[in-house]
């Protein structure tokens, strides 16, 4: 296990990792819709995995903002590695914020120790969607419980070691009455019963499951879904996809910087119309970049204190940031592709944005800016400030 | 002015018609949990939003949080205090 790191070493760490490993695979992951498993032996193998975890329980006890700045630096070369990275630690941060049974708070161990990928069940078929509504519920009887979900989507399941799943307190619950549970094994089953042939974020490997799975009542948190998400789900996710997006669009920045560059060193002196849309560029990532690093201050500033995360003007605000980063990337990438013209509509070339701009078009999707909005529009009513 | 079972009343009223809960208010207790009951964050705001045009009384940001609105009691506490604010 290696030691507790600053942001910059952890960051630095990332970025290598990236470099050298995600970023020569990065094609091969995105045209066979793969897992990116060499860079997950290397994230494991340098114990980025357990980054979040206190230092109590053996891990580093990095910051939401340290780990956002890490998945900005992967997705810099592998926006699939990154969004995967996200959402293994979007499911470590609830563990280590909510998990206070004996049984999580020994998994928190495990996870220093072994560094297992945690992977998300929160949406199941029959909801439409909505994460804060379950069918399935949990079934408990002397100490034990048992639960079967069926989830459109479960982002790398295939190569998860557990499983955060919600669902129903019990049988008699209401659909909104939800409980967060982890799965692991010896008593996690997950059968595929859809595949992921999708248009972007092809290495993140998001096929339909069943999951089964039984176990210790431990396994249930205390904490009622609904506070994890607000408190931490809601913020940390919107947080870290952001700064997936982030590392996504400033890899086309780079691209664009490049090709202006060497256009430039051919006619010295001339300032070309690709240098000026660079320029222009470049604000609104300065815009993007700001508004990232800006929430992921705020959260940190308030996220030991649960009354301000389960405000509605801090629930406003952390929408707003998937809304607008998700909107930006596209925009950003978009504007790459006029700079770099024909050079970065190739496939072939080292200025291609094709991937990038697939990626991007996921931001938009996956929790819909249209859900996000409407939830908006409704604490709206209300909030007056 | 109001009595305190009249308050009370009022706020099962509301909650029956815009807290969309799959059991009649009247059935629960004033300290049960509303979000266990079936109260949805969406519905919740809606009974904001009748709260505060029934007692004339706006929910400031800082009430605008779910423990405001787990149980009837909780609500009752709430409006308490800003009627009091009002006086």
């Amino acid at each position: 296990m290696t030691s507790a790191g600053t942001t910059s070493d952890l960051v630095r760490r990332a970025a290598r990792i990236g470099e050298d490993v995600a970023a020569p695979a990065a094609d091969d992951v995105d045209r066979k819709a793969r897992f990116p498993v060499e860079a997950f032996e290397a994230l494991r193998a340098d114990g980025l995995l357990a980054a979040l975890v206190p230092q109590e329980f053996g891990g580093p006890g990095a910051s939401v903002g340290a780990v956002a700045e890490a998945v900005e630096a992967l997705a810099r070369h592998c926006a699939s590695t990154a969004m995967v990275f996200a959402m293994h630690q979007l499911q470590v941060a609830c563990l280590v914020r909510h998990g206070r049974s004996a049984l999580l708070r020994d998994y928190q161990r495990l996870l220093a120790s072994q560094q297992p990928l945690l992977a998300s069940a929160t949406t199941e078929i029959g909801v439409g969607g909505d994460i804060r509504t379950s069918i399935c519920a949990v079934e408990s009887a002397e100490g034990r419980f048992r639960l079967e979900k069926k989830a459109p989507v479960i982002s790398y399941g295939e190569n998860a070691d557990g499983v955060l799943a919600t669902a129903r307190r019990s049988p008699e619950s209401p659909p909104n009455d939800q409980v967060l549970v982890l799965c692991i094994a010896p008593g996690l089953s997950l059968e595929v019963i859809s595949g992921w042939d999708t248009l972007g974020f092809r290495g993140t490997c998001s096929p339909g499951f069943v999951l089964k799975a039984e176990g210790d009542d431990g396994c249930v948190f205390d904490d009622p879904f609904a506070d994890i998400a607000t408190r931490t789900m809601l913020p940390v996710s919107h947080i870290l996809w952001s700064s997936v997006w982030l590392g996504l669009a400033s890899a086309a920045v780079d691209r664009a910087r490049r090709f202006v560059r060497s256009e430039a060193r051919k006619t010295p002196g001339v300032t070309s119309p690709a240098a000026v849309r660079l320029a222009e560029l470049m604000t609104i990532f300065q815009q993007m970049e700001e508004q990232v690093r800006g929430l992921a201050r705020r959260y940190e500033e308030v996220c030991d204190d649960p009354e301000a995360l389960s405000t509605m003007g801090f629930a406003i605000a952390m929408n707003n940031l998937k809304v607008s980063a998700s909107t930006l990337v596209v925009d950003i990438v978009g504007r790459a592709m006029i700079i770099c013209g024909i050079a970065g509509y190739r496939e072939d070339s080292p200025y291609s944005l094709g991937r990038l701009l697939r990626d991007a078009h996921g931001a938009a999707v996956m929790v819909n800016n249209d859900r996000i909005l409407a939830n908006n529009a409704q604490m709206l009513l209300v909030h007056k400030e | 002015m109001r009595d305190t079972q009249g308050v009370d009343r009022e706020i099962r009223a509301i909650l029956d018609e815009h807290g969309r809960l799959p059991v009649a208010a009247s059935t629960l207790k004033e300290d049960a949990d509303l979000y266990q009951a079936g109260l949805t964050s969406h519905a919740s705001v809606s009974v904001m939003l009748a709260l505060e045009d029934a007692f004339d009384i706006e929910f400031p940001e800082r009430m605008l949080k779910k423990s405001t609105f787990e149980s009837v009691m909780a609500i009752h506490n709430a409006l308490l205090e800003l009627i009091a604010e009002v006086a």
